[in-house]
């Protein structure tokens, strides 16, 4: 089994997870309540997808 | 060569997934609209409308195997006496999936699937093949008959048009011709 020569230097390792980042979630306003909803899902605000109520608020 | 199923795997084996769908077809078809992981949503949507066909056959054997896909013989009768009823003028897609975003805890995308409201009134019936084929055929005879005269004139002007616009298109490149020739000239 292949296994690392060497330790990997502090540096390294966190230059390596520098790039590790959160990217923000996309979101669309509802055509309901203008509150950021995730697209094509359900609004949690107000409950409704494309004119109808799908969740009880 | 077998053909997988579309969609996800559900549980362990295949007697688990069966058993999955039945659950998830019966609690559908008790409650109307149920709360579920999106996967397991999109595998139950052909499940229960396949259902939802048995019941508007309506026949003892269509029952019977209705009953053998679910876990609840009352909610079969259920599917079979009142919610058929309300499909006789839809063909198909009686479920609506709307995802609801990811759960609290394992992040799973989440959907509710529901059964879809009664349709008022029947849609246009599709056209069929043979209807088309019969349209087709009298179009085919109003040419061939009685329009013999028009078909060579109007073949007759559209040769003479198309000569027209190909003598401008000469005189086109001829004068462009002639203007890169004098542009050359001025060079």
């Amino acid at each position: 089994m292949a296994v690392p020569k060497r330790r990997m230097s502090r540096s390294n390792t966190r230059s390596r997870r520098a790039n590790w980042k959160a990217a923000p979630v996309t979101t669309s306003a509802c055509p309901q309540c203008r509150s950021p909803k995730l697209p094509h899902a359900a609004c949690g605000v107000c409950g409704t997808y494309k004119g109808r109520q799908i969740l009880d608020v | 060569m077998p053909q997988p199923t579309k969609g996800a795997r559900l549980g362990g084996s295949p007697a688990h997934q069966r058993l999955m769908l039945a659950n998830l077809a019966t609690s559908l078809f008790r409650h109307g609209k149920i709360t579920t992981t999106e996967a397991k949503a999109r595998r139950l949507r052909p499940y229960a409308e396949r259902l939802v066909t048995f019941a508007k056959r309506g026949d003892l054997a269509s029952r019977r195997r209705a009953i053998a896909r679910m876990t609840d013989r009352d909610v079969t009768h259920d599917l079979f006496d009142e919610i058929a009823q309300r499909y006789t003028n839809r063909e198909g897609g009686y479920t609506r999936i709307v995802k609801i975003g990811p759960r609290k805890g394992d992040n799973a995308p989440m959907a509710v699937i529901e059964l879809v409201e009664e349709l008022a009134e029947a849609p246009a019936p599709k056209r069929k093949k043979a209807t088309r084929k019969a349209a087709k055929a009298e179009a085919v005879e109003a040419l061939a008959g009685g329009d013999d005269e028009t078909v060579p004139a109007t073949t007759t002007e559209a040769a003479a048009d198309d000569a027209k616009a190909e003598a401008e298109a000469e005189a086109d490149e001829s004068d462009t011709a002639e203007e890169s020739g004098d542009k050359a000239d001025d060079k």
